[in-house]
């Protein structure tokens, strides 16, 4: 079998492409300018459009104008850009735009630092633009899900008429890793909504101006109605060694990889400790942490932030048990060995002596 | 929608009373000044102008003057029709 | 204007609807704009130019945020609706995708000229073919008469209650003078909604504009002084009048650009979903074909499953070495990360990579202490030497490297790199040297194994040999 040594930026440019989107607008930015540069190398030559806009604003409106036309279409940026493109974002959301953005996260606030971080988890899973939202919010680990994820941003986004974010960051868009790429999809899904300079389409309207608050109340209404049911049946999880696990780490992204390496540590020194790795972050997988709140003692939390994703687990736990966080920020990346004293400190004393 | 009166004979203008805001651009802009106010206020409110019936020469300047897609209508039938 | 049984009649035109169904409550055959209002009579140019030149049912609208934010609710063909100021940007990725279609971009001074100065600047500077037509009433209408970057000195609004202050606020903005300087735009022309010769010079301003996309000629805009009688709290013959003593000396009519004639047409391609082409073009892409199960044996126990950091200075090709010793490993079907410092730190100064190879699924790619170090220069031997895990490998470029590493609790290999390098006359390539000595000394992988690798990897045949003869003497470098 060929494989392919793949850096995450570039598997998912990859994926994108083979998922059939032809078409990027951007802005460069430090750490994921490298996702516009193969998207300027790559798409052009399939007849396909790169632009690199006068700025984020622009990027992120071109894209709701290429949206607009049914095309399938992305851009790239990092947090800063990302605070920039949270206008546009609001107004795709409002006109039922599908269209892809990506976060290669970094340290904030502030210009901050190129380093990876998880700062963005607010900006992107609770809303950083205005009015009432939600983004669908992949967050891939590994080259290969770089790859994948982008498809199933471009899919999900089409099928809920709702911009799909990929949330990675600095170190997973930068790492190589073994990618195996599955095959360029054939066939786009029709779009009757919108406007495609045709007769048949002159008469559509793509429009988030709702004056009228009844009206505006119905489509928020309406919009929540079909997040509940991406809420019902798109939330996706990896979980390693759950079944008897007494405390249950939580972590996304790059640092999963981190607290999958601290817990092979510390279960080879006797601790029932299992992991649970949201891969949407919105939809969250509430309803399994729940679960597993009947069987694990405890939880504990690790992010590149102050604290942002554990929030989601403690309002999934309820309080039924106890939810321990460890972070880093600023662009700092904690060890395995600091993982491992943290998995420790949280262990439940009742896991120990049994 | 305006309905074009096929039996008109001269050039003309029709005005759609109900749809004018009384600007009164229609009525500076009239070369031949055949169109004035109505002292009468129409179901909007305002002034509508009115034609007064003879010498217009459908020059048509006053339906670009006219803000409102509808409230004006000018006719020049062909030489064959007068 | 249409004939209709040998009589000319003007009238209202096919492209705007003549029932505005969108629009809310009664009276869905007038607008919403004020008595007076220059938005209607310029929507009555554009929609009778769109009737005439047959392209309603491809044109896209773009509504802007503004007294027009509703022009959805009159024109008839498609329509978007756009946030403040960016009508420009989202065209250009409605024009993109169709190509085929007419933008128009219809805008407002708040809109154009203030928050969306950078994207009408740029979209007439790339020569997005879309046509824009910006209206200037020197005032903003929709949000209840605040100043406009186009307000006249000295001129009252509710932001301005003593006038616009010069000093203050700096000067009327003049659109159209400061985009016919760019190259690409092929048309620009201010008009204004007056009398009957210069309403008539709008209506042939607003074809032309029209007519130099459906040609495909590129980016054009008509500035169209407009009065606003409402906002300057006048009688609408009055604001006609103040349009010609106030805003048409400041902001003075004419062609500012016109190389309609002399530009060639240039129409884009639609994009395409072209599959063979991806297929064609991923095909083409690096391979390495997996062979056999990943297994350690023969090879000593503390070089299994290693843990390897690669560092120098920017040019040595560190991260190049890394991938490559990673694609090695990935062909024998190990499990291999490959992770790089990025960022300014990458450029000019150190770089470092760090590769982990192991039997099963990697967990972290980070590697803070690593159990192998390949230091090609001395700053990067200083920095990484001491966390080198007791009992590891540490290989160095003694040719750059005169003072030998200090640790006595590892394996110390010096390669003269370099100095090897320059035998074969490349520099460069000291970098392979290094990795033939790391796995001639510790047996890793062969020869034979870099260089399938590198055939399967490598796109620069011309360097192929060059680079063979480097990893073989850096294999012979070592016992």
């Amino acid at each position: 079998m060929a494989v392919e040594l793949v850096k995450g930026n570039d598997a998912l440019l990859r994926g994108a492409v083979l998922a059939g989107c032809r078409t990027f607008y951007g802005y460069p930015i430090t750490p994921s300018s490298e996702i516009a540069e193969s998207a300027a190398s790559v798409l052009p030559t399939l007849g396909g459009t790169f632009v690199q806009s006068e700025c984020e604003v622009a990027a992120i409106q071109m894209v709701y104008g290429a949206a607009s036309a049914g095309e399938r279409v992305m851009t790239a940026s990092s947090s800063p850009g990302i605070s920039l493109k949270q206008e546009g974002i609001s107004y795709l959301v409002g006109s039922e735009l599908p269209a892809v953005i990506i976060d290669i996260m970094r340290g904030g606030p502030g210009l901050g630092n190129i380093a990876p971080a998880q700062g963005d988890y607010f900006q992107m899973v609770k809303g950083g633009g205005h009015g009432d939202y939600r983004l669908i919010v992949l967050a891939p680990n590994s080259p290969q899900e770089m790859c994948d994820l982008a498809m199933l941003a471009f899919e999900l986004a089409d099928r809920y008429r709702n911009p799909a974010v990929v949330l990675s960051d600095g170190f997973t868009g930068q790492m190589m890793e073994a990618v195996e790429f599955p095959p360029p999809v054939s066939e786009l899904p029709e779009k009757e909504w919108a406007v495609r300079a045709t007769a048949e389409t002159a008469g559509n309207l793509i429009n988030s101006i709702r004056l009228d608050p009844e009206e505006l109340e119905e489509h928020v209404i309406n919009l929540f109605a079909k997040y509940a049911r991406i809420e019902a049946v798109e939330a996706r999880w990896e979980e390693v060694q759950t079944e008897d696990a007494e405390l249950v780490l939580v972590g996304y992204g790059f640092v999963s990889r981190l607290l999958k390496a601290a817990l092979g540590r510390v279960r080879s020194r006797g601790l029932r400790v299992g992991m649970l790795r949201p891969i949407t972050l919105w939809p969250f997988p509430s309803q399994r942490l729940r679960e597993l709140a009947d069987t694990a003692k405890g939880f504990l939390v690790a992010e590149l932030s102050t604290g942002q994703m554990v929030e989601d687990v403690r309002l999934a736990v309820d309080g039924r048990r106890p939810v321990a966080f460890h972070g880093r920020y600023g662009g700092a990346v904690p060890s395995v060995d600091e993982l491992v004293a943290a998995i420790e400190k949280a262990y439940p004393e009742e896991g120990r002596s049994a | 929608m305006t309905v074009v009166d096929k039996t008109v004979k001269g050039p003309t203008v029709l005005i759609q009373e109900d749809l004018c805001k009384g600007c009164g651009l229609c009525i500076d802009i009239c070369p031949p000044g055949v169109l004035r106010q109505d002292s009468k206020l129409n179901h909007l409110g305002f002034h509508p102008a009115i034609y007064t019936g003879q010498w217009c020469n459908a020059c048509g300047l006053c339906f670009y003057a006219c803000p409102e897609p509808g409230a004006i209508v000018v006719i020049k039938p062909s030489r064959e029709e007068r | 204007m249409s004939n209709s049984a040998g009589s000319t009649v003007i009238q209202w035109p096919e492209s705007l609807y003549h029932t505005f169904h969108r629009k809310p409550g009664g009276g869905q055959e007038s607008t919403h704009y004020c008595p007076g209002c220059g938005h209607g009579v310029l929507h009555k140019l554009i929609a009778e130019a769109m009737d005439d030149l047959g392209i309603r049912e491809r044109t896209i609208f773009l509504s802007p945020v503004g007294c027009s934010v509703f022009g959805y609710y009159y024109f008839n063909c498609g329509n978007v609706q756009v946030a403040h100021g960016r009508a420009p940007a989202v065209g250009t990725g409605v024009k993109r995708a169709l190509p085929h279609s007419i933008v128009i971009s219809y805008q407002g001074d708040g809109d154009l000229a203030a928050i969306g100065t950078s994207n009408i600047l740029h979209a007439a500077n790339r020569g997005e073919s879309i046509t824009v037509f910006f209206v200037n009433n020197a005032i903003y209408g929709m949000t209840g008469g605040q100043m406009a970057p186009t307000t006249l000195e000295g001129q009252r609004t509710s932001t301005t209650p003593r006038g616009r202050v010069i000093e203050e606020t700096g000067y009327p903005l003049r659109m159209s003078e400061l985009l016919s300087t760019l190259h690409a735009p092929v048309y620009i022309e201010r008009v204004a909604l007056t009398d009957a010769k210069h309403i008539m010079a709008a209506r042939r301003a607003v074809r032309k504009a029209l007519k130099a996309q459906v040609d495909g000629k590129g980016f054009s805009m008509v500035e169209v002084l407009s009065p606003c009688p409402i906002g300057w709290k006048m009688e609408p013959s009055k604001a006609k009048e103040w349009v010609k003593e106030h805003l048409m000396p400041a902001f003075p009519l004419g062609v500012y650009k016109d190389v309609i004639a002399e530009r060639e047409p240039r129409v884009r391609s639609a994009p395409e979903l072209n599959v063979e082409g991806v297929e064609e073009l991923f095909a083409a892409e690096p391979t390495v074909e997996r062979t056999g199960e990943p297994t350690w044996e023969g090879i000593a126990e503390r070089y299994r499953e290693p843990q390897i950091k690669i560092a120098g200075f920017g040019g040595q090709g560190v991260l190049f070495l890394g991938s490559l010793l990673a694609n090695v490993a990935l062909r024998k079907n190990f499990h291999v990360t490959w992770l790089p410092a990025y960022g300014p730190e990458s450029r000019g100064g150190t770089a470092n990579c760090n590769v982990v190879i192991s039997q099963d699924p990697v967990a972290s790619p980070m590697v803070s202490k690593p159990t192998v170090l390949m230091a090609l220069n001395g700053p990067s031997l200083e920095r990484f030497e001491p966390h080198l895990l007791p009992g590891g490998v540490l290989v160095y470029n003694s040719t750059l490297i005169s003072q030998p590493p200090s640790r006595k609790d590892v394996e110390v290999v010096a390669v003269p790199a370099t100095a090897v390098a320059d035998e074969l006359g490349h520099t460069r390539v000291a970098n392979l040297v290094m990795l033939g000595a790391f796995l001639g000394h510790t047996g890793m992988f062969t020869q034979a194994e870099v260089e399938v690798t590198m055939d399967q990897t490598l796109k620069q045949a011309a360097m192929m040999e060059l680079n063979r003869q480097a990893v073989e003497r850096g294999f012979g470098s070592v016992g």
